[in-house]
């Protein structure tokens, strides 16, 4: 019944053996990927070329309290999503542009640094996505432990 | 040596759902660059979700957009769900179906009288606008409301439709065939249309795959991806229509991919009306949601809509992801308007179905090398595109 997602599984497993527990098909059409910081390039360069996983659908950003994840969620064209998630520190979060592998990455980038504060090494120049331009430095409203009230404080909007 | 001009549009009227400024680099009359700033009315919905339960979540998603509501409350539910592993009866998996079915025609036929407003053939506006006020009557008369229709619950739906209804439907649909059938006429036959639509706003099929376009905008570019097929949910399963797909890549294959969808809508309409099978309508859900995490897919008017939440135990999510069709599209716009005239730009940005072109806005037109401003509003812009296609012969009151 889960034929291809098996498969694709599979591949995964035979070309990054580490990876085998790190896959799960959670159902038809839905693979979840946890990989590590320094296997990310690699893994989706893979899954582009050799799985034909060459739709970004979005970026979505976690705020997981001891560190960021972003899923990279991605569809090979039959309706298979591919969710890699991947994790940089919260102390410090810097993460490279993918936009020079999928421009349309570009919108979803700015979104991780306008609402996590994630620092986007080799993002292109452009306007920023989507707080206005007069929000005030360092705060970061997908934070955790940023709370809506602050915008009732008169002092900081 | 013509100077380069710097045209910004926009931001944007506050009743709308994603206004957007674009800033429009001119040589002459010709686009040579284009920059867009969004979210002008960014709410932080995403973050409001994480503050209230998934049952006031259901109400705050399905006001994300004012067209297609119900796109987005269907969605919202389908993760939470899938998440918490209910089993929705199938009857409410029908009913929502339909409402989809009928937001569609409702915003396709919106669509379809924009454009040609855009153009400055507000006969067919006018046409498509009170035929739309027949499905706008049957979603009022199913789920009591023309927008913001609240017939989702997490496990089901919250009105049944009575076997009454659908007479009465079914002759609605009819009528509204009749006219589809005349609009199809209109835009690929009418010469006026076709020579205003023609090769405006190209994008090929590989490079609207690259930036990541969807729905309507990328199936007019010969890409076959419309998420009732390939990835169904509801009772698209168990529905038979057709993928429409258009190879024309240009402003006129848009037009004529949404009106051919239009009759796959009617199609699926009688199909659900006659196999919606008996019973409930909801399971019982419960307030607080196991841990765990979706994604969510669903083919909305403008394409394709993903939510993914993610359920930590509590009756809140953690985190609730909305990616927008509209978003999804404005890489693919700002290739399109490229190369093109500035007289172009009302129909290309159109096009996409964004909710932002249909009303007034600025437009400022600076003049780079002066630093000062001429600001015009988007009716000015509209005008000026009129007449100057007039000018080339292409004018709706002859």
């Amino acid at each position: 019944m889960m034929a291809a997602e098996e498969d694709i599984k599979q591949k995964i497993s035979d070309r990054f053996p580490f990876l085998q527990e790190k896959i799960t098909v959670k159902r038809k059409r839905r693979i979840f990927l946890d990989v590590n910081m320094e296997h990310f390039k690699e893994v989706l360069q893979f899954a582009i070329k050799d799985l034909n996983f060459t739709f970004l659908c979005t970026i979505a950003g976690l705020d997981e309290m001891d560190k960021f994840s972003l899923m990279y969620q991605l569809d090979d064209g039959s309706g298979i999503m591919l969710n890699i998630r991947t994790s940089i520190s919260r102390e410090d979060p810097v993460l490279d542009s993918i936009t020079p592998i999928f421009p349309n990455a570009d919108i979803y980038e700015r979104e991780m640094v306008d609402l996590f504060g994630i620092k986007v090494k080799g993002l292109p120049k452009g306007e920023r996505y989507p707080l206005p331009d007069d929000w005030p430095a360092g705060q970061y409203p997908l934070r955790k432990d940023w709370k809506s009230e602050i915008l009732d404080k008169k002092e900081i909007i | 040596m013509s100077e380069e001009f710097r045209v910004p549009i926009g931001p944007q009227h506050p009743a709308l759902k994603e206004p957007a400024s674009f800033s429009i680099a001119l040589k002459g009359e010709k686009i040579i660059g284009v920059d867009v700033r969004l979210g002008y009315n960014h709410r932080g919905i995403e973050k409001a979700c994480e503050e209230r339960t998934y049952v006031q979540d259901v109400y705050l998603v399905e006001r994300i957009c004012g067209i297609c509501s119900h796109a987005h409350s269907t969605c919202f539910v389908q993760a939470v769900e899938e998440i918490a592993q209910i089993e929705v009866p199938k009857r409410a998996l029908y009913i929502r179906t339909l409402i989809a079915e009928l937001e569609r025609i409702h915003s396709h036929l919106l669509w379809l009288g924009v454009a040609a407003h855009e153009i400055g053939f507000d006969t067919l506006l006018m046409f498509t606008w009170r035929d739309r006020e027949i499905v706008m009557d049957i979603l009022a008369e199913l789920t009591g409301n023309r927008v913001n229709y609240g017939i989702n619950a997490i496990g089901g739906v919250r009105r049944d439709i009575g076997k009454d209804k659908a007479p009465e439907i079914l002759k609605k649909m009819d009528v509204l065939e009749d006219r589809t059938k005349y609009y199809i006429e209109v835009a690929t036959q009418e010469t006026t249309v076709v020579n205003r639509l023609s090769g405006v706003g190209k994008i090929t099929k590989d490079v609207a795959l690259k930036l990541g376009a969807v729905g309507p905008t990328a199936r007019a570019s010969g890409i076959a991806r419309d998420v009732r097929k390939y990835d169904p949910y509801a009772a698209y399963g168990e529905l038979s229509f057709d993928l429409i797909t258009d190879d024309h890549n240009d402003v006129y294959g848009r037009t004529i991919v949404r009106v051919k969808e239009l009759m796959q809508s009617y199609k699926m309409i009688r199909q659900i009306l006659k196999d919606m099978p008996d019973g409930p309508i909801a399971v019982k859900a419960p307030r607080k949601i196991p841990a765990g995490e979706a994604v969510s897919r669903y083919e909305a008017p403008r394409g394709e809509l993903m939510h993914y939440v993610k359920a930590n135990g509590g009756d809140k999510p953690d985190r609730v992801k909305v990616r927008t069709p509209t978003l999804a599209n404005i890489q693919a716009v700002k290739m399109m308007l490229r190369e093109m005239y500035l007289a172009d730009v009302p129909i290309i940005v159109a096009a996409i179905d964004p909710c932002f072109s249909c009303t007034d806005r600025l437009i400022e037109i600076k003049d780079l090398d002066k630093k000062d401003a001429q600001v015009i509003d988007w009716q000015s812009l509209r005008k000026y595109s009129i007449d100057w296609y007039r000018d080339r012969g292409i004018d709706f009151k002859k």
